[in-house]
């Protein structure tokens, strides 16, 4: 609990005394301080708010009726399915990995690990659209795996296998990323202590780590759900874009947009944003019972 | 601490609960039953309306035909973009792309198809054909009329990325094709007027609805070069009263083509469905329903019912004016081809 504390910001730093120089110019620093805020502000009031409020205001540009028709259309209805369902493929399949590479990371010395840390990062570096060539590449009807998976008449891209593996490679940094800082500052000490009690592998992993981790994996879970439904660039190279088959959430909005169908796009891109907020809300709610992920979300802040 | 764990597991369990029945929710996956098949029509961007209309209406009259319930799948992008996903396998019973080009590109670098493709159907396997038109701004302020208005001073035109967007080629090949043929017209005034037309360009956008969308949406410039098919469309769909159509004195004949993906239909056992999709199109009745969503149709007495939608123009062809298109492409598209010095400089 007590290096939790020495976490926080602003507990350490206020307690150095304050520059004589600064003192000097306080009226101005307070100045230069309102005026940032007010920058920020209505940078993002212009950038992020307003195109918010402005999805909604289209979406309902048509009234409630036609709002609603945009949503039940039944290629609005199979692209939704398709995200939920790739989101609740692609969740539990990053979870699993980012809960193990973290514990491998956090817990043991090997070699190889930052080259481990490095590829995890990689999907955060290369562009979306890379990350779905990559799959027409490898299982692609002219890509490596493809005359055999033709041959076995399997099918990967142009089908939701493609999709979901294109999904997970995009969002797979996200639990990772969120538990290996985590675990390390952890440390290894109350593993240690049950296992010299004599509790198992699995016995440590529920009862001591999990507890210890929980709101961290949940926050990245969070994220990475949100990024998976979100996704268009590398689902968009693999999905082949069949109509009520291979379309998720943001590619119907872009067909409904050039399709010169403005309600329906904005209807759905509605609903994609009522999911993020949601996220957020969650994350907020998260937030606020952890002290020590508001800290973090502090820390990353600055 | 306790009840923290607790509400957290409760929520992951909740979570994945939620997630789980919405994948379960009805309609998930295909009900199949005997009498039941489906072909995926891999089509461009201007013929979403098209096939939307046709779909139905063919699945009628197969089902009336041989018993079978058909069910026509459809995937649109850019044409270009299209083509190179079915090569890279994206499984199209038939393809009903934007340009020839793209379709001897299923034969040349797949062999999905086989090279006299163009052949097997009437028409250079085109059941609708469309033009290069001027969409400008109502009551045509700028007074554009033909093609040499494009270039005055204080002209805005609109038209997509030629090296992206196969539609875009038609246009630019229209404009070459009617500086050439001008009296005292020859290659050089041709790739002259091309350069100027292309200055007049101030967005050039990857693909055709890109252009519409700034055009008509954006409200950026004077002039929008499009398809009739496109242009007719986004009149209807955005307003009659916004915009107007002009016809120059020449332009190019547009033939979309269309084809049975061989490979892929002996492999689904779909070839005598796909086979009568395509043929569908060339009867009367197609016909007229490719003539209300705007695309110019083959046959003489539903030309002749709609000829006041589409008026007579001077029309010439990719093959008269150019050789064909893989001519065409390698002399003008291909990188370091005409467009690129003309538009490099």
């Amino acid at each position: 609990m007590i290096d939790r504390i020495a976490q926080l910001p602003g507990l350490g730093r206020p307690q150095l005394p304050p520059l004589p120089m600064i003192r000097r110019q306080q009226i101005p620093e307070e100045l230069g301080r309102a005026t940032l805020l007010g920058v920020a502000l209505l940078y993002l009031l212009v950038l992020v708010a307003l195109p918010l409020v402005i999805v909604f205001v289209q979406a309902f540009a048509g009234g409630v009726r036609s709002y609603l028709a945009a949503l039940l259309d039944p290629y609005a209805l199979a692209a939704m399915r398709l995200t939920l369902l790739t989101a609740a493929i692609v969740v539990p399949m990053n979870l699993t990995f980012g809960i193990a590479a973290a514990w491998a990371i956090a817990k043991f010395e090997f070699r190889g690990k930052n080259m481990l840390i490095t590829l995890i990062d990689v999907p955060f570096a290369v562009s979306p659209v890379i990350s779905g060539l990559i799959y027409v590449l490898m299982f692609g009807a002219q890509g490596w795996l493809g005359p055999w998976l033709n041959e076995h008449n399997i099918r990967i891209i142009f089908a939701v296998p493609g999709i979901v593996l294109a999904t997970t490679f995009v969002t797979f940094p996200f639990v990772a990323r969120e538990l290996i800082p985590l675990m390390q500052t952890q440390g290894n000490e109350e593993e240690e202590t049950a296992l010299s009690l004599g509790a198992g592998g699995w016995q440590t992993f529920w009862l001591v780590t999990l507890p210890k981790i929980r709101w961290g994996l949940l926050y990245g879970v969070l994220l990475c759900n949100a990024r998976a439904m979100g996704e268009f660039g590398a689902v968009s190279v693999v999905s082949g874009h069949i109509r009520g088959q291979t379309n998720t959430l943001p590619l119907h909005i872009e067909i409904m947009h050039s399709d010169y169908n403005y309600v329906g796009a904005f209807a759905t891109a509605s609903i994609l944003a009522m999911l993020a907020l949601v996220t957020l809300v969650a994350k907020a709610l998260l937030e606020r019972r952890q002290p020590e992920l508001r800290a973090r979300a502090a820390r990353q802040a600055v | 601490m306790r009840s923290a764990a607790t509400l957290s597991r409760r929520t992951l369990t909740r979570l994945l609960g939620a997630t789980l029945t919405a994948c379960t929710l009805p309609g998930w996956g295909e009900s199949k039953s005997a009498a039941r098949t489906s072909i995926l029509n891999v089509s461009y961007d201007a013929t979403r309306e098209l096939y939307e209309a046709v779909n139905p209406q063919f699945a009628a009259r197969w089902l009336a035909q041989s018993g079978v319930q058909v069910a026509i799948l459809q995937s649109h992008g850019g044409s270009g973009v299209q083509a190179r996903a079915i090569i890279a396998g994206l499984a199209a019973d038939v393809a009903t792309l934007g340009s020839a080009y793209d379709v001897i590109q299923l034969a040349q670098q797949a062999r999905l198809i086989p090279a006299n493709w163009a052949t097997r159907l009437p028409d250079n396997s085109a059941p609708y054909t469309s033009t290069v038109v001027f969409l400008v701004r109502r009551g045509n302020p700028k007074n554009i009329r033909d093609w040499d208005d494009l270039v005055r001073p204080g002209v805005q035109v609109i038209t997509p990325n030629p090296k992206s967007s196969s539609g875009a080629r038609v246009n630019y090949l229209a404009a070459w094709a009617w500086a050439q043929r001008r009296p005292g017209g020859s290659e050089a005034t041709a790739k002259r007027y091309m350069q100027q037309l292309y200055q007049h360009v101030p967005v050039l956008d990857s693909g055709a609805r890109g252009s519409t969308d700034t055009f008509a949406e954006r409200g950026i410039g004077d002039v929008l070069i499009a398809w009739e098919s496109e242009a007719l469309l986004a009149r209807k769909k955005l307003g009659l009263d916004r915009v107007e159509i002009v016809a120059p004195s020449l332009s190019m004949l547009a033939e979309p083509p269309v084809t049975v993906v061989d490979q892929n239909v002996d492999r689904h056992g779909t070839r005598a469905v796909a086979q009568a999709y395509l043929e569908f199109l060339y009867t009367p009745v197609c016909q007229q329903i490719i003539a209300q969503n705007f695309f110019r149709p083959r046959d003489p007495a539903v030309q002749q019912q709609f000829q006041a939608l589409f008026p007579a123009v001077k029309l010439v062809t990719i093959d008269q004016a150019f050789g064909g298109w893989e001519r065409a492409q390698h002399v003008h598209f291909e990188d370091g081809g005409v467009f690129d010095q003309i538009y490099g400089q």
